[in-house]
């Protein structure tokens, strides 16, 4: 738990740190648009982003091996070490386009294998699998508006994950079916809660907000796909939130099923499946944003990659380091970024899993300070903290 | 009129008041909870009865197999088969058909109880050795798996617990371990010697064993534990499935597969386990339910979801200490936190997930409605849709999963809807008083008081602070 007393000690620290918090030089983009989506259960990152260029590539990957590019139902072709894998078809558009940056061997500081705290350490944003400091994209909106950028980050979702939860109130949306509220019961539960319950008061409050935002054209908005696991109706909802002059700047978006150790399949079969739903996802989120997709960068992450070699079961277990995109019309793309451990006995991390050589918070970093312009000092000390050696990237955005 | 004892003991340690459970519980509200524990360990029903679930197991796969063939059938011609749609959709209708029956046996059994803490920490151990519908053919039977393993060990042993859930057809299948296949096993080197093969581990069970089951992710493991852990359990399988799993054992039982299983001695956790096929792997659970970091692992979370998100240290010390003691044995340790003076505070400390809101809706208005289609679908969108927590993790505990915004005018929502239909029939009132007692704040009373209309005072009771809470 975060004590009342170092809440208020770190607001002070903020303040004080205010008007430094712009980077000098390069101005920010006042329109910048950021989406983080993250892959939760552990996306295999040889399968979404084969290295088939490597000679132990099909020994090691097995029964779930990719078919060389150039072939039917091949993996289509980045470069001669990587390709994607063929149900990224429209990943594969952005990436010839200039408009998709394939990341890759990358991981957080998290080297164990679970779950729970793999996800803890990728949305905490420190070393550790602690929930006590909130989410590193809430302290990121702090630092924002405290450089007096008040607009808001969204989740879309029921619930606000923790990467964005924290002491910054934001909004959270997730389609609903149910109808509304009338506006007379709605004010006496409001006036309710303003009385006795903070919390809850402020809760409501924002999704008020958020739904005022969302608009008619998301009321009412089907919830599609069973535990709302469907990506394309969130996206889209991101979209239309974003695309606001006034709305929120920063969108996050949990997609899950990712956690293949049995049967996953290789051009076909249940990962094929959940790879296609986000690449159509991706191609639906830049359709409906329209003419902001050029300010905008969407980030897709998970908690960690899986083990290089396929499993007794014809999946694959928990891992280490994985792939990563990253998708928008502020990227500058068509490029791979890795510094590639290749895949020999030794080269492998623990003899099994894919080694990292690029920390994800450099990632991180590299869009709040280019797109955003928070300043590297409060990056490395306060959004991501102990994490100076984790440099951000040049030239992942363009200029 | 609830006292305050009796509106924890109902709401806190239940799933929720009745209007009539004040009269109940009387002016002894620990006494009325270890009654119920007392009554569970009367009962140790369905201990020994043939399992329900390998019947529905048997059926599905029998299905999904007519389903298989008809499809090949349909492949391998080249002019299109006459085939009746429905035939293809069997499947399909089959575990949507068990999954409602399912849920609304659950939801029934959770309404109308009047063991409703018996029946809460059933709910808690089935989130802990979570499995999730999202995953075929779990959805057809997720409420026998929590009968057959869990119920009858409720009040018993936490060891005997441990292996009826690992030894459960529907844990092997949720956490991948039916077909795990020791490297040096006589089935890997027969797969090696035939068709060039490489099969092996699949070692999704041992470690949510470890870092889920008993020990914690901080339990003190590491990869080397988790490999070896695989390795014990090899063989752990179910009966009479097709390709692998071929014959051997009754279908959709628990069976042993000797040629499965990987030879030689273990070490888990330091201690070396010689070659005994199924019995190791009893070994193995057996010690790691008497490990300090299990019942660590256990007073923690037992502590959190009846006391507060962060439990009180003290609490958990004293339960992790009352385990030990008692040898995995659960009554002591329910006793205790019955007990501990921690767990009778106000104001209600814990905030309600969607399933105890929904629950204690119904049992407050002692209505259980008459579709489970209709719980499936108000769960759903408050965000937990039923049995479905996704992840071997089970459902967080803590309100920082639950008391998101959206979701939070979701359940004003369907309070809305739920006063409007049953408000007529009762004053809101009078059933603030009922199930809350002195809990309900004078600003919820006041506010229910001065509602326009029985519909609106009963949806502002259930949209109160107190109502949310636990």
């Amino acid at each position: 738990m975060l004590s009342r007393r170092t809440l208020i000690t770190s607001a002070a620290k903020l303040t004080l740190l205010a008007p430094f918090a712009r980077i000098a030089g390069a101005m920010p983009n006042p329109n910048a648009r950021f989406v983080l989506v993250i892959l939760r259960g552990g996306l295999d990152g040889l399968a979404a982003v084969p290295a088939y260029g490597e000679g132990r590539y099909r020994d090691l990957r097995g029964p779930l091996a990719l078919d060389p590019a150039d072939t039917s139902n091949g993996v289509l072709k980045l470069d001669g070490l990587f390709g994607l894998h063929p149900a990224l078809t429209q990943m594969h558009a952005l990436y010839s386009a200039g408009e998709l940056c394939v990341l890759h061997a990358l991981a957080t500081p998290y080297r164990e294998r679970s779950h729970f705290d793999g996800q803890k350490v990728l949305e905490a944003g420190g070393i550790m699998p602690s929930t006590s400091a909130g989410g590193w994209l809430n302290r990121a909106l702090t630092v924002l508006s405290e450089a007096g950028d008040e607009r808001q980050g969204i989740a879309l979702a029921a619930s606000v994950p923790l990467v964005m939860r924290g002491p910054f109130s934001v909004t959270s949306w997730a389609p609903s079916r149910l109808p509304d509220a009338d506006d007379d019961t709605l004010a006496r539960v409001r006036e309710l809660y303003d009385a006795v319950d903070p919390m809850l008061a402020g809760r409501l409050s924002e999704a008020l907000q958020a739904r005022e935002l969302a608009g008619d054209a998301a009321a009412g908005q089907r919830m599609g796909g069973r535990g709302g696991q469907a990506v394309t109706p969130l996206v889209t909802a991101a979209a239309r939130f974003l695309s606001a002059d006034d709305g929120p700047r920063i969108a996050v978006i949990d997609v899950g099923g990712w956690d293949t150790h049995a049967n996953q399949g290789a051009a076909q079969g249940q990962l094929a499946n959940r790879l296609r739903a986000l690449d159509q996802g991706l191609k639906s989120f830049k359709a409906e944003l329209g003419a902001r997709w050029a300010d905008t960068s969407v980030l897709i992450v998970t908690e960690f990659g899986r083990t290089v070699a396929a499993n007794g079961t014809r999946g694959t277990d928990h891992g280490t380091a994985g792939a990563a995109f990253m998708a928008g019309g502020a990227v500058a793309g068509g490029r791979v970024i890795a510094d590639w451990p290749g895949l020999g006995s030794g080269d492998l991390h623990e003899g099994r899993d894919l080694r990292a050589t690029l920390d994800m918070r450099s990632v991180f970093k590299s869009v709040l300070s280019r797109q955003f312009g928070i300043d590297d000092s409060m990056l490395d000390e306060h959004v991501f903290p102990g994490s100076k050696a984790a440099r951000p990237l040049e030239a992942l955005l363009k200029a | 009129m609830q006292s305050q004892e009796s509106a924890i003991a109902a709401n806190r340690f239940g799933l929720g008041a009745r209007p009539s459970d004040a009269r109940q519980i009387g002016t002894d509200a620990p006494g009325w909870l270890k009654a119920q524990l007392d009554a569970a360990v009367a009962i140790k029903h369905n201990v020994g009865r043939p399992p329900g679930s390998a019947v529905t197991l048997k059926q599905a796969t029998e299905l999904r197999l007519a389903r298989q063939q008809l499809q090949r059938r349909q492949a391998a011609s080249d002019v299109p088969l006459e085939i009746d749609p429905d035939m293809l959709r069997e499947y399909a209708q089959f575990i949507a058909r068990r999954y409602r029956d399912e849920v609304g046996r659950r939801s029934t059994q959770a309404i109308t109880t009047d063991q409703p803490f018996v029946e809460r920490l059933l709910h808690f151990w089935a989130n802990h050795f979570a499995i999730s519908v999202d995953k075929q053919p779990l959805a057809a039977l997720p409420v026998q798996y929590e009968d057959e393993a869990i119920r009858p060990h409720l009040t018993g042993n936490f060891r005997d617990l441990l292996m009826a859930v690992e030894k459960h057809p529907a844990m092997l299948l949720y956490l991948d371990n039916q077909a795990s296949l020791g490297p040096n096993s006589t089935a890997a080197r027969a797969a090696r010697r035939r068709r060039g093969r490489e099969l092996g581990l699949n070692e999704n069970l041992a470690r949510e064993i470890l870092e889920l089951h008993t020990l914690g992710v901080h339990g003190g493991y590491d990869q080397h534990d988790v490999t070896e852990l695989a390795k014990v359990i090899t063989g752990w399988s179910i009966g009479g499935d097709q390709g692998r799993l071929r014959g051997g054992g009754a279908p959709g039982e628990f069976h042993f597969r000797p040629l499965m299983h990987e030879p030689g001695a273990k070490t888990v956790l330091g201690r070396r386990y010689t070659e005994s096929g199924l019995e190791e792997g009893e070994q193995v659970l057996s010690d790691l339910a008497a490990h300090p970091s299990t019942a660590r692992h256990l007073a923690t979370k037992l502590a959190r979801h009846f006391v507060a998100d962060e439990p009180p240290p003290r609490l958990v010390e004293r339960l992790a200490a009352i385990y030990l003691d008692n040898d995995a044995e659960l009554l002591p340790v329910y006793e205790a936190l019955i007990d501990a003076e921690e767990s009778w505070q106000a104001p209600l400390a814990k905030y309600k997930t969607p399933q105890d809101f929904v629950i204690s809706t119904y049992r407050a208005l002692e209505h259980t409605p008459d579709n489970p289609q209709q719980l499936i679908g108000i769960m759903t969108q408050l965000g937990q849709r039923p049995l479905a927590p996704g992840s071997p993790a089970g459902w967080p505990d803590t309100a920082a999963h639950w008391d998101g915004g959206d979701a939070l005018l979701k359940r004003i929502e369907w309070a809305t809807i739920i006063g409007q239909a049953a408000g007529k029939q009762i004053d809101p009132r009078a059933l603030a008083g009922a199930l809350l007692g002195p809990i309900a704040s004078a600003a919820s009373l006041a506010s229910i008081r001065r509602a326009e209309s029985g519909a609106q005072g009963l949806t502002l009771l259930l949209a109160a602070p107190e109502f949310q809470r636990r």
